[in-house]
C-alpha cells in the first residue's frame, strides 16, 4: 500500500498553489490583454461603424434614416433595394452592372496580359535604352493623373472614342498602369532563373517560357494586379464622368450619382441600397482571393 | 551521344571583364568529364556557354559535327542537370519529366513509356504524382537527373548538382550517377558527360578525365590518377589531393651531378633520380611533395629538413602532422601505426621527402619541371 502513495505525487507536485508573484504576474497579463483588445475592438468598430451603418441604414424606410440615430432598422424593409434597382431611367440597375462589367472584365483581362509581357521584358532580357524605358515607365507613376486628363480627352476625342468604353480600358489592357508593371518586376525579380533556364534546355521558346514556366509563378502576383484593378474600376467614378455622357452606359459608379440628381427629394434609402450593391461585388472578390492577394503584394518572400 | 569540342572559345562581358580566355576541350563520345577549380574559375560559365544559356564571344562550339554557336538551348541535343534542381514548382513530377517531350509534341503513348522507364531507373515512380515542394532534397535531384535522362540527350550537362546535399546523399548520389553512366555505356548507349563541380572528391571519383581550371584558363587534362601524380604545373599540384601538397620556394643548385635543394638556411641533397628528371638549370623553383610522401624522421638526418612540430591532428587511421621549417609550413601524414606517439607539439623532427616523388616546378612559370 505504501507503494502507492509513492506512484502518485508527481501529479500532486504540479498542482501545488501558485504563489504570490505568480498570481500577480498572470492577473498583470490578463488585465494587460483586456486592455489591448478592448482598445483594438473599439477601434475596429469605429472604422467599420459607416459600413454597418450603411448597411443597417439601407433597410430603413427614407422617413427613418434621420430620425434614428441606431443602425438597426427598426423596420426592416427591403422596399430600398426594389425602388433603387427600378431606377428614375428607363434602365434597371442591372444594366449598370453590365456597363461596369463590360469595362471591368477587358480591363483587367488586358492588364494582366500586357503587363506580364512587359513586366517579363524589363526583368529578363537585356536591350538597348532599357534602364531609360524602365525609368520612364517608373516616371509616369509619379505623374499626377490630373496633368494628363486634358491632352487624353482630347485624344480620344479625335479618335472618336467619347461616349464608350474604349477609354476607359484600352490604355490599361496596353499596360498603361506602370505601377502593375512595377509590381510584377519585382516579383519576378525574386523568382530565380533556374527555372526558365531549365525549360530553354528542354527547348521552350521564349513565349512558351513564358507561359508554361513564369505565369505560374507570377500566379499569386497576376491575383493581386487584377484584383487591384477590378476593385479600382469597380470605384472608379471620374473616368466614366469624364469619357461616358450617355446614361444607357453608365457604369455603377456613376449610376449611383444618377440617384441624386434626377430626384427632387432624394431617396437616401434606396442610394444607399444601391451602394451596398455596388460594393459587394468588390468585397466578395476581396475575401475570396484575399490568400493570394496577399501573398502577392509581399512579393519578396517568395521561394524558387 | 557525340562528342564535344571547344576550340578557342571566349567569353567577354559586356564590361570587358574577360571570363574565359580562348580554351581548347575535346570531350569524347561517352566519356565522363569533370570541370573543376576554385570560385570564379569560369568552370559554371563554360558550362553554361556549352548550354548555350550564355553567348560566347569567340571560338566554336560542336556538339557532333554540327557548330552550335548559334543554336538556342533547345536545339543543341543537351540536357542539363542545376545545382538548385530548378524543377517546374507548379507541375508535378510526371510533367516535369516529361515536358520537354511534350514540348516536342511526342505522342503521348511514347512519353508515358519514356517516363516509366526514367522512372524506374531512378526509383521515383512513386513520386510521380507528388510537386517538387513535397520532395526531399535527394528525391528532387533524382527528379532532376530524371528530366535529363529522359530526352536522350547528345550531351549531359551537370551544373553542381550535388553540392545542395548532406555528405552522405552526396556520397551515394555520386555513386548513382557513376553507375548509370556506366550502365548506359553497357546498355550500348554512351552518355557524353560534362560535369561540374568544385569538389575534388567528385572530380577524382566520378571523372574519365578532369579538366582543372583556374581564371578562365584550363590548366591540365587528363585522367585521375595522371593528375594527381603527374601534374602539369604547381595550381593542379596544391588543387588535386588531401591534405593539399606542400609547396615550398627552395633554390635549386647541383652538388656533384646531385640536386641540392635550399630553403631557408636548410639544404637537402635529393638522390633517387630526381637529377634524371629536371629540366632546368639551377635557380629559383617551387618544391612540390606531398604530405603523404614525406617521412618524419630524427632530427638531423641526412637529406632531411629539420623543423619543429606545430600540430598535431589525429584523424584515426592517419595523423598529420604540422611542422615549421625556417618558417616554411609543412603538412606530413603518417599512417597511426608507423607514428611515434611520444613526438607532441614543439619538438624537432626531420622531414625527408621522398625523391622519386618530389615535383619541382619552375618558380616563375609554376610549370612541373621534373617531369620524365
Amino acid at each position: 500500500m505504501a507503494m502507492l502513495s509513492d506512484i502518485s505525487p508527481k501529479g500532486r507536485g504540479d498542482r501545488r498553489p501558485p504563489t504570490q508573484i505568480e498570481l500577480k504576474l498572470r492577473r498583470k497579463a490578463r488585465v494587460s490583454a483586456t486592455i489591448r483588445y478592448g482598445l483594438l475592438t473599439l477601434i475596429g468598430l469605429l472604422m467599420v461603424y459607416p459600413l454597418i451603418w450603411l448597411i443597417g441604414a439601407s433597410f430603413k424606410t427614407n422617413a427613418e434614416m434621420f430620425t434614428s440615430p441606431s443602425f438597426w432598422p427598426n423596420e426592416p424593409t427591403v422596399q430600398g433595394y426594389i425602388d433603387g434597382w427600378k431606377t428614375s431611367t428607363p434602365y434597371t440597375f442591372g444594366k449598370f452592372f453590365l456597363n461596369s462589367l463590360w469595362i471591368i472584365i477587358p480591363k483587367v483581362i488586358g492588364t494582366a496580359i500586357s503587363c506580364t509581357l512587359v513586366a517579363y521584358g524589363f526583368a529578363r532580357f537585356e536591350f538597348p535604352f532599357k534602364k531609360f524605358l524602365f525609368a520612364s515607365v517608373i516616371a509616369t507613376l509619379l505623374l499626377p493623373n490630373v496633368v494628363t486628363r486634358i491632352p487624353q480627352y482630347l485624344l480620344f476625342r479625335d479618335i472618336g472614342w467619347l461616349d464608350s468604353f474604349l477609354p476607359l480600358w484600352v490604355p490599361s489592357a496596353m499596360a498603361g498602369d506602370a505601377f502593375f508593371v512595377f509590381m510584377i518586376v519585382q516579383f519576378l525579380r525574386a523568382i530565380p532563373r533556374d527555372m526558365e533556364e531549365a525549360a530553354r534546355v528542354d527547348g521552350a521558346t521564349t513565349l512558351q517560357t513564358l507561359v508554361y514556366i513564369v505565369v505560374p509563378m507570377l500566379t499569386p502576383a497576376l491575383i493581386s494586379v487584377c484584383l487591384f484593378q477590378f476593385m479600382w474600376t469597380m470605384n472608379d467614378f471620374l473616368g466614366p464622368l469624364i469619357y461616358v455622357s450617355s446614361v444607357e452606359k453608365y457604369p455603377v459608379s456613376l449610376a449611383l450619382k444618377l440617384s441624386i440628381d434626377t430626384t427632387e427629394a432624394f431617396a437616401w434609402n434606396q442610394i444607399l441600397a444601391m451602394s451596398v450593391l455596388a460594393l459587394a461585388p468588390s468585397l466578395t472578390v476581396f475575401f475570396l482571393a484575399q490568400k493570394y492577394f496577399i501573398e502577392g503584394i509581399s512579393a519578396g518572400g517568395v521561394k524558387g | 551521344m557525340a562528342q564535344l569540342q571547344l576550340r578557342s572559345v571566349e567569353k567577354t562581358y559586356g564590361n570587358g571583364f574577360k571570363a574565359v580566355h580562348g580554351i581548347n576541350l575535346d570531350v569524347k563520345e561517352g566519356e565522363f568529364m569533370v570541370l573543376v577549380g576554385p570560385s570564379g574559375c569560369a568552370k559554371s560559365t563554360t558550362l553554361r556557354m556549352i548550354a548555350g544559356l550564355e553567348t560566347i564571344t569567340g571560338g566554336e562550339i560542336r556538339i557532333g559535327d554540327q557548330v552550335v554557336n548559334d543554336l538556342v538551348p533547345g536545339k543543341r541535343g543537351i540536357a542539363m542537370v542545376f545545382q538548385n534542381y530548378a524543377l517546374y514548382p507548379h507541375m508535378k513530377v510526371r510533367r516535369n519529366l516529361s515536358f520537354g517531350l511534350k514540348l516536342k509534341r511526342i505522342p503521348k503513348d511514347k512519353i508515358e513509356e519514356a517516363t516509366q522507364e526514367v522512372s524506374s531507373i531512378l526509383e521515383i515512380e512513386q513520386l510521380l504524382e507528388r510537386l517538387p515542394k513535397q520532395l526531399s532534397g535527394g528525391q528532387a535531384q533524382r527528379v532532376a537527373l530524371g528530366r535529363a535522362l529522359i530526352k536522350h540527350p547528345e550531351v549531359f550537362l551537370f551544373d553542381e548538382p550535388l553540392s545542395n546535399l548532406d555528405a552522405k546523399l552526396r556520397a551515394s548520389m555520386r555513386v548513382r550517377i557513376t553507375d548509370l553512366h556506366k550502365r548506359l555505356r553497357n546498355e550500348g548507349r554512351p552518355a557524353t558527360v560534362v560535369y561540374v563541380t568544385h569538389d575534388q572528391v567528385e572530380a577524382m571519383t566520378m571523372g574519365d578525365r578532369i579538366c582543372v581550371m583556374k581564371d578562365g584558363h584550363i590548366m591540365q587534362v587528363d585522367d585521375p590518377a595522371t593528375l594527381y601524380e603527374r601534374p602539369a604545373n604547381d595550381f593542379v599540384a596544391g588543387f588535386i589531393g588531401m591534405p593539399e601538397m606542400n609547396l615550398v620556394p627552395c633554390a635549386l643548385s647541383r652538388n656533384g651531378g646531385l640536386p641540392v635543394l635550399s630553403a631557408g638556411s636548410q639544404q637537402i641533397t635529393v638522390g633517387d633520380g630526381l637529377a634524371d628528371r629536371l629540366k632546368a638549370e639551377d635557380g629559383k623553383v617551387t618544391l612540390g611533395i606531398r604530405p603523404q610522401h614525406l617521412s618524419v624522421v630524427p632530427a638531423g638526418t641526412d637529406g632531411a629538413f629539420n623543423g619543429t612540430i606545430t600540430n598535431l591532428e589525429f584523424m584515426g587511421h592517419e595523423v598529420n602532422l604540422h611542422a615549421d621549417v625556417d618558417g616554411a609550413a609543412f603538412v606530413a601524414v603518417v599512417p597511426s601505426e608507423d607514428f611515434d606517439n611520444n613526438l607532441k607539439r614543439g619538438d624537432k623532427v626531420g622531414l625527408r621527402p621522398d625523391g622519386r616523388r618530389i615535383h619541382i616546378f619552375d618558380a616563375a612559370s609554376g610549370a612541373n619541371i621534373s617531369l620524365s
